[in-house]
C-alpha cells in the first residue's frame, strides 16, 4: 500500500509502471485521476489552494485503502494526492488498483475516490472573479460513498 | 489538563489561528461538552461552533462524534466538511 500528499504534480505512466513492479500476477489495473476544472458553480475559475490535515490526511487515506482491500480481491491501492497551488488543467489524484480481473479493480477504485471524498481530510478555497471561496461539500458526494455501506461481494 | 485545538481552513479563518493550547474544565468529557465549552466563549469562537454550524471534528487523528471521548494530551481537531479529491 502507498499513500503520498504532495505539492508536486506525478506522472501517470511512471506511477503505474513503478506500481506495477512488475508482477506477472496482476491481471488488471484500474486508475482514476481527477482534475482542476476551469468552472464550479456556475463561475469561472483560475485556481484552487488544497489544504490538509498533515498526519490525519494520510492516516485517513491508509484507513481507506486498508479497507479497500479487506473488502474485495485486490492485490495493492496506491493513492497520491496533491496540496498547495493548483490552476485548471493540473491532476489533483491519483488512484490505481491492481488485481487480478477488473471487477475487483474497478470497485475498489470507486470505493477509494467516494470515501477520500467524504472522509479525508482535505480542503479546496477557489480563487475566482469574485474573490477566493471556500469549496462547500456536495450531498452527491455524500450519497456516493453511502452506496458502500452495504456489505459487498468479495 | 490541557488538549491542543487545531482548526482547519474555513474554521482557522474564522477562528483566526491555526490552534490553541485548552484547559480541559472538569465539566468537559467528550466532542460534544467541549464544542459547548467552545461555543460559550463568545466572539469568534461563539460564531465559529454556533449551533448548526457544519462542523467536523478528529480526536488524535481519527474522525470522531458527539461522543467521542475527550481527555488531557489529546489533539482534537474542528474543520468543515472535507472537499478533496
Amino acid at each position: 500500500m502507498t499513500v503520498r500528499v504532495q505539492r508536486e504534480d506525478f506522472d501517470i505512466g511512471a506511477e503505474i509502471a513503478a506500481f506495477r513492479r512488475a508482477d506477472p500476477g496482476i491481471g488488471a489495473i484500474a486508475s482514476f485521476i481527477g482534475l482542476v476544472r476551469d468552472m464550479n458553480e456556475g463561475e469561472a475559475v483560475a485556481g484552487m489552494t488544497l489544504e490538509h490535515y498533515p498526519g490525519m490526511t494520510e492516516k485517513a487515506l491508509a484507513g481507506i485503502v486498508a479497507e479497500a482491500k479487506g473488502r474485495w480481491d485486490i492485490i495493492d491501492a496506491l493513492v497520491v494526492h496533491r496540496v498547495g497551488e493548483l490552476k485548471p488543467l493540473d491532476q489533483i489524484v491519483l488512484v490505481v488498483v491492481t488485481g487480478a480481473h477488473r471487477g475487483a479493480a474497478f470497485a475498489a477504485c470507486e470505493f477509494i475516490m467516494d470515501y477520500l471524498k467524504t472522509q479525508a481530510p482535505f480542503w479546496k478555497k477557489e480563487r475566482t472573479a469574485q474573490g477566493a471561496r471556500w469549496v462547500e461539500a456536495r450531498a452527491t458526494d455524500d450519497q456516493a460513498a453511502e452506496r458502500w455501506s452495504e456489505p459487498q461481494p468479495k | 489538563m490541557n488538549i491542543r485545538i487545531l482548526y482547519f481552513a474555513r474554521l482557522r479563518e474564522d477562528m483566526g489561528t491555526a490552534g490553541e493550547m485548552f484547559e480541559l474544565p472538569a465539566e468537559v468529557s467528550d466532542v460534544k461538552s467541549l464544542r459547548a465549552q467552545l461555543a460559550a466563549r463568545g466572539g469568534a469562537s461563539a460564531h465559529a461552533f454556533a449551533p448548526g454550524k457544519a462542523v467536523r471534528v478528529s480526536v488524535n487523528q481519527d474522525l470522531a462524534r458527539d461522543n467521542t471521548p475527550v481527555k488531557s494530551g489529546d489533539e482534537v481537531a474542528f474543520f468543515p466538511p472535507v472537499t478533496g479529491g
